[in-house]
């Protein structure tokens, strides 16, 4: 099973042409992952290394059978590919570039609403059901295939905890690196409810960080909802209010969305918030046993 | 972006919304002779990127040029809340009937703006909102539809039935600033309507989206008014996310989210990160080389952490540009590093060729923030 992506996930990756497009294209390719095709405007009837590029997503998705879509075109034009993606009818739009003004993402994520289709992203390292499928960025190597669903925030920091998972043995079933930006596709709730109808995951990982308040609203969701334990971390526990730390959504304004306060959130709904990467993989290991 | 009060103004009255008169002054002496061509009786207002300008003691209002110039010199000697203050705002005097607020802005949860109006204004609306919610009518706007005529007229429906009109057409110019500024808060406390009827904003508070300044080249022009550390200039000028602390363990990582765990666990390794610096993804050599450069002009820098977890950065690259460092910089502290993921194995053997004294190898990210710490106070690691 795993959630979102599987052996029948079918890429068309936007931008393919790009020289980020094409390494992890080709990285997720040799990881096994069907990358049907490609769409360059002005470049269809080209291909890179076998995969055929389109001059539209619909003439992929036609030709190919193409059901998800990874994007990964600059941030300007972004926008323009997840709506083309989207009324080509794809499932799943991946989108991985950063960037994206918000006004762009609050306008898309109103118009999707509309739509069956799901968006993971933007600003994000995309998906792996670790054996099966890689759609994104995440480097295959740290993932083992398991019973372990995790959803992430951060990209870099999903792949710090994700390999001290597998270093004790523990696989994934997926990793969804659902981004930072402040106007996002699938969120920790959508994810948790997706793992928790999931028969291959037993426990689910979340990773927060300040700004915000989605942790405190899927704190709520676990309380009413989840059945499977969850173990979560949360970054920016030492972040002065007020500064912004990199990412769109790691900024603390006022007096929510400290780190504090989402680890009392989760712990009040029975969540195991490590208080490092390293203990969240103890914490996780401990409950499995 | 937060933008300066005047600089919003600026973009109201692009959009024809009412204003009182104004000119911006960096002198006492530009701030009298505004107030002596404005008619004598003006505010005189400190222009921050901040808030809380009226308790703070950052707005003053005077009758004579004199006082005017004195106040001035107040505010650009003292600044405000700690920052330095390089201009101020001279804006003439209204008659006031009555003060409202109103107020649109992303609410990230929703993926919608939130519009608000509350018919107290001029006030701390945090502290209205606690203690007389009543005050205040709040919805989402649609970022595809925009705010709509009868949205506005529902926002100003609990204002006086003379000042209903002039709100609400107040909030649809507000909302035309939001859209195509791209900005993200468009905040006006008070707006007021003066005897003689009209709807003015008297303040103008407006937040622009980092991400869209490549298609707003007027607003993103307006970035060299504000004062920065030159630290910080630099850093930014290289494209790097670098916020400065007070510790003693310079930080170099790549995403916000994997710094600001660092962050975390050097403090629980008893130590104090000395800044936050997100080299980004894809970072190449004279990017990491520049971090270090950065990091190292902080006196307070005990030892250097740097924590590199490579998806799209490459950390054969990333060694690369440590080396390459230390041909600009002559280090006089430890660096600590930890690579893992894409292509780590090749950056630790690049980096363990080198011989460096300086540099100091760690296997995991909790043991390189020991490392970090412990060289910090003058402990061997």
């Amino acid at each position: 099973m795993a959630i979102l992506i599987d052996e029948r996930t079918k890429v068309v990756v936007a931008g393919l042409t790009g020289s980020e497009g094409t390494f992890h294209s080709l990285r997720n390719r040799s990881y096994g992952t069907q990358v049907v095709a490609g769409v360059t405007p002005g470049k269809g009837g080209q291909d890179v290394e076998g995969i055929p590029v389109f001059d539209t997503v619909d003439d992929a998705v036609a030709e190919t059978g193409a059901n998800t879509s990874l994007v990964f075109v600059p941030a300007r034009f972004a926008a323009e590919a997840i709506y083309e993606a989207a009324d080509a009818e794809v499932d799943l739009i991946v989108c991985i570039t950063e960037g994206i003004p918000v006004r762009d993402m609050a306008q898309v994520t109103s118009y999707l609403r509309g739509t069956s289709v799901a968006l993971v992203g933007p600003n994000c390292p995309g998906v792996i059901s670790p054996g099966r499928c890689n759609v994104g960025i995440i480097p295959g190597e740290i993932c083992a295939p398991g019973r372990v669903g995790l959803v992430s925030r951060s990209g870099t920091l999903t792949y710090q905890i994700v390999h001290e998972l597998t270093q004790r043995g523990i696989g994934q079933s997926t990793c969804v690196g659902m981004g930072g930006d402040p106007v996002h596709g699938i969120g920790f709730i959508d994810s948790l409810q997706r793992f928790e109808a999931d028969p291959d995951t037993d426990l689910v990982v979340m990773i927060g960080e300040i700004g915000g308040d989605d942790e405190e609203r899927a704190a709520a969701f676990i309380d009413d909802w989840m059945t499977k334990p969850v173990v979560a971390y949360i970054a920016g526990f030492t972040a002065p209010p007020g500064k912004r730390m990199g990412h769109a959504g790691a900024i603390i304004t006022g007096s929510s969305g400290t780190a504090q306060a989402k680890a009392e959130a989760l712990e009040a709904a029975g969540v195991n918030v490590g208080r490092t990467p390293t203990e969240v993989a103890e914490l996780v290991q401990a409950t499995l046993v | 972006m937060d933008l300066f009060e005047h600089q919003g103004k600026d973009l109201f009255a692009k959009h024809g919304i009412a204003l009182a008169e104004r000119e911006v002054a960096t002198t006492p002496r530009e701030a009298a002779d505004a107030a002596e061509r404005l008619g004598g009786h003006v505010a005189v207002k400190v222009q921050v990127q901040a808030g809380g300008r009226g308790k703070g003691g950052g707005v003053a209002l005077v009758h004579s040029p004199e006082e005017a110039a004195a106040e001035a010199r107040r505010m650009l000697d003292e600044g405000f809340k700690g920052t330095r203050v390089t201009r101020v705002l001279v804006e003439r005097l209204v008659d006031i009937a009555a003060q409202y607020f109103a107020a649109i802005s992303l609410d990230r949860s929703a993926g919608k703006y939130l519009a608000m109006v509350s018919n107290e204004g001029g006030v701390d609306i945090e502290e209205v909102a606690r203690t007389n919610a009543d005050a205040i009518r709040r919805l989402h706007v649609d970022a595809v539809l925009g705010l709509r005529t009868y949205q506005a007229r529902r926002l100003v429906g609990h204002l006086p039935p003379r000042a209903r009109e002039g709100s609400a057409d107040l909030l649809r110019k507000m909302y035309s600033v939001l859209a195509e500024a791209d900005a993200t808060l468009v905040e006006v406390n008070p707006f007021v309507q003066l005897t003689d009827g009209t709807v003015m904003a008297l303040d103008a508070k407006v937040t622009v989206d980092d991400n869209a300044l490549f298609r707003q080249p007027d607003v993103a022009a307006l970035k060299d008014s504000f004062p920065i550390d030159p630290v910080e200039r630099r850093a930014r000028d290289a494209g790097l996310q670098y916020v400065k602390l007070d510790g003693e363990v310079g930080i170099i990582g790549n995403g916000a989210g994997l710094v600001m765990s660092t962050l975390d666990v050097v403090q629980q390794a008893g130590a104090n990160a000395a800044n936050f610096l997100d080299v980004g993804g894809g970072a190449r050599a004279d990017l990491i080389a520049t971090s270090l450069e950065v990091i190292l002009s902080d006196p307070n820098v005990k030892s250097v952490l740097i924590n590199i977890f490579g998806g799209i950065t490459r950390c054969d690259l990333v060694a690369k540009g440590v080396l390459e460092a230390f041909t600009r910089v002559t280090p006089e502290v430890p660096i600590v590093v930890r690579l893992d993921g894409t292509n780590a194995e090749e950056g630790r053997r690049i980096l363990a060729e080198a011989g460096n004294p300086h540099i100091v190898s760690a296997a995991t990210m909790l043991e390189a923030a020991r490392k970090a710490a412990d060289l910090a106070h003058g402990k061997a690691a």
